[in-house]
């Protein structure tokens, strides 16, 4: 490496910054402002959609769905890595098939649910062929919300667990063999292993992996977007719905404030935390 | 082939002033060394030298040219790294031909003067391989051959060495110096190990904390280190250092500490008359320390702690009072832990230090 | 016993993380008759009508095209601009590093996308609605902190002593890199590259926003196909995963050890 005094290093960055403030910092002034500015109160487009209620439904879809999803996918995505660390024979060629989702957009993976639990899809038709039910089980569609929103909930399971996987399995090999094997000297257990050692060690991954998560969670869209459209409404998907059908920035801005600001404070509570465990692990 | 003058080098990273006041002289086709322990600023020195860091302040200069803002493409200087650089995605024929290639040279001679190069450095055979499929040593060979294809102005070389393992260290020594000598090539080379430093350097520059300690030739700093510092870092076992009080014992001048008490000779006593001491750090190597009489001796009196029998030589580590004094003795001797010895120092073969300085009163 | 338990295990997962993707694809070639036959589950011959209708009628072969223009725009500028940044930060030692480091790790944690709003108002103004530029501009804003943070890992996988040693041997910094650490670090930078590509291919809330006409394939799902029949919406998520799963099965490898896999 080379040390380099003087402005030479930062011109590197001139374009990088440059493009960054332009498009990311612009916009999210912008959205301040657009959510605030309306013709008669500065609150009014926040008052828009919390008088009917909507922002408040639409705030405990997406907190109900991250608060399922999330947790569920740490602890599966754990226990498939902990599987896969194995390395039994072929575990490779499981590697890739689990990194499939990887590869999806949430569109697809929306229209693969659609392919199984639509009237006309895999399930209805095993359904009406075991002849355990006459005419086709709705999962989407007004009235049938508690079951589109589990069949939202399991998509997104299915598409976002490979994510945690990758991280989580990247960290537990990380897991240095000789703890692991001090511990079969001692005689542990497995499940003493799991809690003691490994746990321990992974914690850094999957706090990394849960906050990320919760952030990405918080922006869900194209899942509920094209499964239920409004029905199971979510942050994103009314941002989208004020902007591309109201035409109406100013409330989608509202939207995209909340979801700004939540993100803001993860982001916030990651750095926080990531601070405290370096100074933990600098004074140990 | 150039003269190398560096004149007051200075390199500050922020605030950490890892060259602090260089000024050093090489003689053309000389191999001068570096050594220091880590962080003593040696790589920083070499780095300098080659152009891939630019001095803070301070002058560099090859021969008459002022060298200090050259590019390393344009101080026509060689290198070799610790990790050899060998790059990888090229056969050893292309990587020693590469330099010749950047300059423009016609294909027969480069073709000429890689096989050649190749010959002198004993991998004719591998010209056709790629860097992965050879040892490490192979791809030091390959290093070096490199960097002398061009007979550069000084060739650098930055600790060659330490990735081999010891046997093959030893060889590497002997070869690199045979070589230089062969080349006549003025040569810089970093280490950390005194034993290279020692058996190949025709100078030796021995850096700490960002300065120059002492410049001179290996027996001089050896036998006359001019600090504490440089006399436990060159030998091994280390120098033995004892705090002493100056006593005066029938007219002659005595050195005293607890289990010890040394005679002076008439020059040693001049000297610490003149600098008017009453304390001072006593050094004596190991192999200063007999466990039979001799012509000129004084005293040492201990117990026996641990003894290392090397085989052609025995290490004996004496409890004196409460230091620990390590006499280096020839042949296999077996020496009973407790025991008592007395041990005989020569007297010519001490050196002395101021406390405070810790600079040596001699010389 | 315990392989047995394994292979069963292993069979479950398979087929959990397959199934829906192989039953989409089964879909999208079923005939019309048969997928509303309801006695028929899986379908007695395949059809690849419902694909080249989407390609022909639907808009979707100019849909596939505007998200590959998209995507390559969007790595192409990213890489431009994020190169050098990710060879300063992997070669220069120099004040406010860790800060601009960090700043960059952060902009990953961005919900880029919020600022399809603004920036369709932006763009509005000077001409850019509704275009692709427009589109792999907002994408790049996602890329590129990925880019600058992958590639600068990347370069730094290279040891600085090969660049050094050009250097030292005739060539500037410039042309060192150039001649002696990019064919080292291309491999690496063309997974990259893919999976940045696919970064773009995938999105779908700011391409849906900022265009009318010249959508993404996303984008257009999301308004045209949901219209028509379910099987135009099967063909369209077959065309969607398809080209990104095969990117990802020929850049496994590199992208394994990206995330920090080993696969001894």
């Amino acid at each position: 490496m080379t040390y380099k005094k003087g402005v030479t290093p930062y011109l590197y960055f001139i374009p990088v910054i440059a493009f960054l403030i332009v498009f990311l910092g612009y916009p999210l002034i912008e959205t301040f402002r657009l959510a605030f500015t309306h013709s008669t109160e500065p609150l009014g487009n926040f008052l828009r959609v919390t008088r009917t209620g909507e922002i408040w439904k639409a705030l405990k879809y997406t907190l109900a769905i991250s608060a399922i999803v999330v947790p569920a996918q740490l602890v599966l995505a754990l226990a498939l890595a902990l599987f896969i660390n194995m390395r039994f024979k072929g575990y490779l060629f499981l590697l890739y098939i689990i990194s499939i989702p990887l590869a999806l957009s949430d569109v697809s993976a929306a229209l693969m649910s659609y392919s199984i639990f639509s009237p006309s899809g895999y399930i209805n038709k095993i359904l009406l062929n075991l002849g355990l039910t006459d005419t086709p089980i709705y999962f989407f569609g007004r009235g049938f919300e508690s079951r589109a929103f589990w069949v939202i909930v399991i998509t997104e399971i299915w598409r976002a667990t490979p994510l945690v996987f990758v991280i989580i399995l990247a960290g537990l090999q990380s897991v240095n063999k000789e703890y692991l094997e001090a511990a079969d000297v001692f005689g542990f257990s497995r499940w003493t292993k799991l809690r003691k050692i490994i746990l321990p060690i992974l914690k850094p991954a999957m706090l990394s992996a849960l906050l990320i998560r919760t952030l990405f969670a918080f922006q869900i869209f194209g899942v509920t977007w094209l499964l239920t459209g409004r029905d199971i409404p979510v942050l994103a998907g009314e941002a989208y719905y004020w902007q591309s059908i109201r035409f109406n920035s100013n409330v989608a801005a509202s939207y995209g404030l909340v979801i700004a600001i939540v993100s803001i404070i993860i982001s916030w509570i990651y750095l926080v935390v990531l601070r405290s465990k370096e100074v933990e692990g600098a004074r140990a | 082939m150039a003269e190398v003058s560096i004149q007051e080098v200075k390199k500050y990273f922020g605030n950490v002033k890892a060259l602090n006041g260089i000024d050093l002289k090489i003689e053309d086709g000389k191999f001068v060394v570096l050594l220091g322990p880590s962080g003593c600023g040696k790589t920083t020195l070499l780095r300098c030298m080659s152009g891939l860091e630019k001095v803070t302040e301070g002058k560099i200069l090859f021969g008459e040219k002022d060298v200090t803002n050259y590019a390393p493409k344009d101080r026509n200087v060689s290198m070799v790294f610790q990790s050899y650089a060998v790059w990888p995605h090229m056969k050893v024929y292309d990587n020693i031909a590469y330099p010749m290639k950047i300059k423009k040279f016609d294909r027969q001679e480069i073709e000429k003067r890689t096989l050649d190069t190749a010959k002198l450095l004993g991998i004719s055979e591998l010209l056709d391989r790629y860097p992965v499929q050879l040892s490490g040593g192979q791809r030091q060979r390959v290093a070096v051959a490199r960097a002398i294809v061009l007979e550069p102005a000084v060739l650098m070389m930055d600790e060659p060495l330490s990735n081999l393992d010891a046997l093959l260290r030893v060889l590497m020594r002997s070869e690199l110096k045979k070589l230089q000598e062969r080349l006549g090539t003025t040569t810089v080379y970093v280490t950390h190990d005194q034993v290279e430093a020692m058996t190949m350097g025709d100078l030796i520059a021995v850096m700490r904390e960002g300065v120059i300690q002492q410049y001179g030739k290996p027996e001089d700093i050896y036998h006359k280190p001019a600090n504490k510092f440089i006399a436990g870092f060159i030998g091994s076992p280390q120098m033995n250092f004892i705090d002493v009080q100056i006593k005066r014992k029938e007219g002659k001048m005595c050195l005293v500490a607890p289990g010890v008490e040394v005679e002076c000779t008439p020059e040693i006593a001049k000297k610490i008359e003149s600098g008017k001491h009453d304390r001072l750090i006593m050094g004596i190597r190991p192999e200063n320390i007999h466990h039979i009489a001799g012509k000129e001796s004084t005293t040492i009196e201990g117990k026996v702690y641990f003894t290392e029998r090397l085989g052609a030589e025995t290490i004996v580590h004496l409890k004196v009072g409460d230091m620990r004094i390590i006499s280096k003795i020839a042949g296999d001797e077996i020496f009973e832990e407790e025991k008592t010895m007395n041990m005989y120092v020569d007297t010519t073969k001490i050196r002395l230090f101021d406390p405070e300085s810790e600079r040596s009163i001699l010389d | 016993m315990k392989k047995v338990l394994i292979l069963l295990v292993s069979v479950v997962i398979a087929i959990w993380f397959l199934s829906p993707v192989v039953l989409i694809v089964i879909s999208s070639l079923t005939p019309s008759g048969e997928y509303y036959n309801p006695s028929r589950i899986l379908p007695r011959s395949l059809t690849l009508d419902h694909l080249r209708s989407l390609f022909v009628t639907l808009g979707g072969w100019r849909a596939t095209l505007n998200s590959v223009q998209v995507a390559g725009m969007s790595i192409g500028i990213s890489f431009l601009f994020g190169l050098p940044a990710a060879y300063a930060l992997t070669r220069f030692v120099f004040r406010g590093k860790n800060a601009i480091r960090l700043g960059i790790l952060l902009t990953r944690s961005f919900p880029v996308l919020i600022i399809g709003i603004p920036l369709l108002i932006l763009y509005m103004r000077v001409n850019l609605s509704d275009t692709l530029l427009g589109v792999a501009l907002a994408h790049t804003s996602m890329v590129l902190p990925f880019v600058v943070l992958i590639s600068s890992s990347i370069i730094g996988g290279v040891s600085v002593e090969y660049e050094e040693a050009g250097m030292i041997f005739g060539l500037s910094r410039f042309a060192s890199f150039m001649r002696i650490t990019m064919p080292l670090v291309l491999p690496g930078l063309a997974a990259s590259a893919i999976f940045a590509f696919i970064m773009s291919w995938n999105e779908v809330f700011v391409a849906a926003i900022l265009t009318v006409g010249n959508r993404t394939l996303p984008a257009h799902i999301l308004n045209a196909a949901m219209n028509a029949p379910d099987y135009f919406k099967f063909a369209a998520g077959t065309i969607m995963a398809v080209p990104a799963m095969i990117f990802i099965f020929f850049t496994r490898k590199y992208l394994m050890s990206l995330w920090g896999i080993s696969l001894k």
